[in-house]
């Protein structure tokens, strides 16, 4: 397992996204689950970048492992901040127009979408969410 | 990301390249604040976008709701990419693709 720790801000987002792009190709994952796995990582650390310190600031840890047969990538992230559950957050209805729908929720929704298997647990004042993604 | 516009009369288009991620979703934020002044139809040419996350849905919501006031709104060459982070919100459906 490899992991970084880092202030978890905007402008790291791009460290956190191209530390996972390095393992991915190291592991021959296809081009459209790594740009999938952008995706949930970005939406992910911006969560916790915008809203697990607020109004302070502090670290997140992102892990990637990578399973055999079947051909698997685990990411998990940890921060110490508030507690939140992602996964409690309901869906957006994607059936209603522009007006109605609301700004924001489509994150978590969109990470939902695009793993094959996520949890979330509170664990030594710690959010961690693991996330797994057959490729 | 970058940001280019052409305003023909009350018809813009705005053409953004690159990536429209948490990062950079407040530069075309705060662009478009200003920039639909008076426009009736707005074109976003996505020709040489490559990535959209949900910050930048969020300012395409955003420009809807404004255009459905003043005119109309549409995307036009969504890359494949872009086009999955649509449809599986929802947006495609809510939204002029061409």
């Amino acid at each position: 397992m490899e992991k970084i720790t880092l202030a978890a801000t905007i402008d790291n987002l791009q460290q956190v996204t191209d530390f996972a792009a390095e393992k991915l190709e190291a592991h021959d994952c296809p081009l459209k689950a790594s740009m999938q796995l952008e995706l949930v990582i970005e939406e992910i650390f911006v969560n916790i970048a915008s809203y697990a310190y607020e109004p302070s600031t502090g670290d997140a840890t992102f892990c990637v492992d990578f399973e055999e047969n079947p051909t698997a990538v685990l990411l998990t992230f940890i921060d110490g901040g508030k507690p939140y559950n992602p996964l409690e957050k309901t869906d957006p209805d994607i059936s209603l127009d522009a007006e109605e729908r609301e700004i924001g929720g489509l994150g978590i929704f969109l990470v939902k979408n695009n793993v094959d298997e996520i949890s979330y647990e509170r664990t030594d004042d710690k959010n961690i969410l693991r996330m797994k993604k057959l490729f | 990301m970058e940001i280019k516009k052409e305003l023909n009369g009350t018809a813009l288009t705005i053409k953004v390249i690159g990536r429209l991620d948490a990062g950079s979703a407040p530069e075309l934020s705060k662009f478009i604040t200003s920039a639909l002044d008076g426009v009736t139809d707005l074109t976003f040419d996505f020709a040489e976008l490559q990535y959209i996350a949900s910050a930048g849905l969020r300012v395409l919501l955003v420009a809807q709701k404004r255009m459905n006031k003043q005119g109309s709104m549409k995307l036009i060459h969504v890359n494949e990419t872009v086009m999955e982070v649509l449809d599986m919100t929802g947006f495609a459906s809510l939204m002029t693709i061409e």
